[in-house]
């Protein structure tokens, strides 16, 4: 079996993200850039399936401009045996990602396709389940576990009211959460190894997925900021302006 | 005008709150409000949202393979329904999270996700980046919406309607590859923590499951839901749904009290609708302060047992 995993360029977790003055975006100049965190728990798993002797092949793919090969360099240096951009200049809403992700779906049959619950630039959460209503298969999100059986998956879902069973037959995708597993550290000799890995390029445009725009995005602003409140001195203090307020 | 379908969020034997603040976030739209009950046994469910304001009609379908919300059987079952509607709203829960952006797929469009404002039929605002960023996001002309509604933004709509509850045959059936097979939960007697008023939460600092006991025992003492850091969560310390922040729950709880949590930015998008935060860390430069309306530099080992004896 084939496992696709699929990874996005984002800008780092760690960094404070700042609204340009004139809206047109965010500031993204010599900012630091990486995997989506959720996309490196997605390959983790796939590498895990890999070792435990449950797939063959782990490709990951990423579809964005000649700068994402950098993101696809740190999947092969975590283990990926090859890597696809879909290369593209513009900036893709989740239908478009989904619609190039079955494109190379058709092309290389995995039994199973891995991606990150959701983009941590966006947060859209979509591109999962877009790709499984597409391709009709099976769409498991939010997993925090996945046991293969087989043909089919027992997964562990992240739900709101607790943790929730399904199974599915694979093919099918999978959208994973933090808990799924602890990505491992790239050592540098696998860095040096990544290098000598295939990286394929094709364009979108060959792919023949046009670029979808059913939403245009006309501003960005920064959010309304919360005023910096009143520090107390003690606990006392604290009932009584609480008290004060009407809270308790 | 816009013709508004709302996909019902319900556990088989309630309607959840999200429903009632997609009604409100659909007010604000403006249009017709209809809600589709989808499920197996749901006709109180589906009395209690037709006695939600403003809704003109429910559209009731009981069907054994609609039992469990699979997204896989859900969705298509939504697209049968879906041609008399410009705009198909879901909650932003982990419900309408899942389901949503199938829906979309299958009608061709893109979603949008978490709808915290809106500017006019078609034109809205949601955050990105964790919430630091809120863009203006216009869906093109004469296209179908899809689209989730940002829970923490809208306040439940009322319930003093009285909407005819239509019951329709399935138009969908069972997709088979997909099976449910359960649900675990936390359980436990208090208020969840979308609907609660007011709100717990522990962090790193509690140490261990055993300490957390502390955060369980003050929330019980005001009535309050427990919340939790991502950290506390994945330590062990309390159960995964108890998460709140950009990958857990977005919550606007009247009060919120944060023990032992430095404030990073991904938690403190969960808690920004929150109306008074609390905060006790050791550490008097911790971020949490920043955002905090009450801060308390301090030990909570000492503070929350002396917060339990004053409320006496
Ligand atoms: C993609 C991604 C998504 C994430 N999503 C979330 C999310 O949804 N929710 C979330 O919470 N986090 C999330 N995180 C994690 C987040 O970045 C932080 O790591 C996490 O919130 C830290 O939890 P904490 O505040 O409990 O722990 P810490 O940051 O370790 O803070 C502990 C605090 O306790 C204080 N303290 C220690 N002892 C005491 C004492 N005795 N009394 C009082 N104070 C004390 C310390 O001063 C410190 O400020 C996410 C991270 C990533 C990368
Ligand atoms: N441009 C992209 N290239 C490859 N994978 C992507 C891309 N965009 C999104 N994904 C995958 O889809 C997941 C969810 O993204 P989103 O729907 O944008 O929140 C991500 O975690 C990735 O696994």
């Amino acid at each position: 079996m084939k496992i696709l995993v699929g990874i996005k360029r984002v800008v780092d977790y760690n960094v404070r993200v700042r609204v340009l003055n004139d809206g047109s975006g965010v500031d993204t100049d010599g900012v630091k850039m990486s995997v989506n965190p959720f996309d490196e728990i997605a390959l983790e798993e796939a590498l895990r399936i890999k070792e435990a002797g449950n797939a063959e092949e782990v490709i990951v793919v990423s579809a964005g401009g000649d700068e994402c090969q950098q993101q696809l360099r740190t999947g092969l240096a975590m283990g990926a045996d090859r890597a696809i951009q879909i290369q593209t200049s513009e900036s893709l809403q989740p239908l478009s990602v989904a619609r190039a992700l079955l494109k190379i779906i058709e092309r290389e049959q995995p039994g199973l396709v891995i991606l990150g619950k959701q983009a941590i630039d966006g947060d859209n959460s979509q591109t999962g389940q877009m790709l499984a209503a597409l391709w009709d298969r099976p769409q498991a999100t939010f997993a925090s576990k996945m046991v293969l059986n087989g043909d089919t998956a027992t997964i562990t879902r992240e739900v709101d009211a607790g943790l929730e069973t399904i199974e599915v037959d694979l093919p099918a995708v999978v959208t994973v959460d933090l808990r799924m597993n602890e990505p491992r550290f790239v050592k540098l000799p696998d860095i040096m190894k990544a290098k000598r890995k295939p990286l394929d390029v094709i364009s979108l445009g060959d792919l023949g997925v046009s670029v979808d725009g059913n939403l245009k995005i006309h501003h960005f602003a920064p959010p309304p900021q919360r005023q910096k409140g009143i520090m107390v001195e003690d606990t006392a203090q604290l009932v009584q302006e609480l008290k004060n307020r009407g809270l308790i | 005008m816009s013709n508004i379908l709302i996909i019902a969020e319900h556990d088989g034997e309630a309607l959840n709150i999200s429903t009632a603040k997609c009604v409100s976030c659909a007010q604000a739209i403006g249009g017709d409000i209809h809600i589709a009950v989808l499920g197996d046994g749901i006709d109180s469910i589906a009395a209690e949202a037709a006695a939600l304001d403003s809704v003109g009609k429910v559209i009731a379908v009981n069907a054994g393979h609609l039992a469990a919300p699979l997204a896989a059987n859900w969705a298509p079952e939504v697209i049968s329904l879906a041609a008399d509607y410009s705009l198909i709203l879901g909650p932003s829960t982990t419900f309408g999270r899942d389901l949503m952006p199938h829906i979309a797929a299958l009608a061709g469009v893109n979603q949008i996700s978490d709808i915290m404002e809106v500017n006019g039929p078609a034109s809205f605002k949601r955050p990105i980046y964790a919430g630091n960023a809120i863009i203006d996001v216009e869906a093109a002309e004469g296209v179908k919406i899809v689209a989730t509604a940002r829970t923490a933004s809208w306040k439940a709509a009322g319930a003093s309607g009285s909407a005819e509850v239509e019951q329709r045959p399935a138009g969908s059936s069972a997709a088979g590859h997909t099976r449910y097979v359960g649900l675990e939960t936390a359980g436990g007697e208090r208020p969840d923590l979308q609907s609660a008023t007011k709100v717990v939460s522990g962090g790193r600092a509690l140490g261990s499951e055993e300490n957390f006991a502390m955060i369980y025992s003050l929330a019980d003492k005001l009535g309050a839901g427990v919340g939790a850091s991502r950290a506390a969560v994945d330590a062990g310390y309390c159960p995964n749904d108890m998460q709140v922040g950009q990958t857990g729950k977005i919550i606007s709880p009247d009060l919120y009290l944060a023990f032992g949590i430095s404030g990073a930015i991904q938690h403190v998008t969960g808690i920004k609708d929150a109306g008074t935060i609390v905060a006790v860390n050791k550490d008097t430069e911790a971020p949490i302060f920043e955002i905090s309306d009450i801060g308390l530099a301090g030990d909570l080992f000492s503070v929350i047992p002396e917060l339990e004896s004053l409320l006496g």
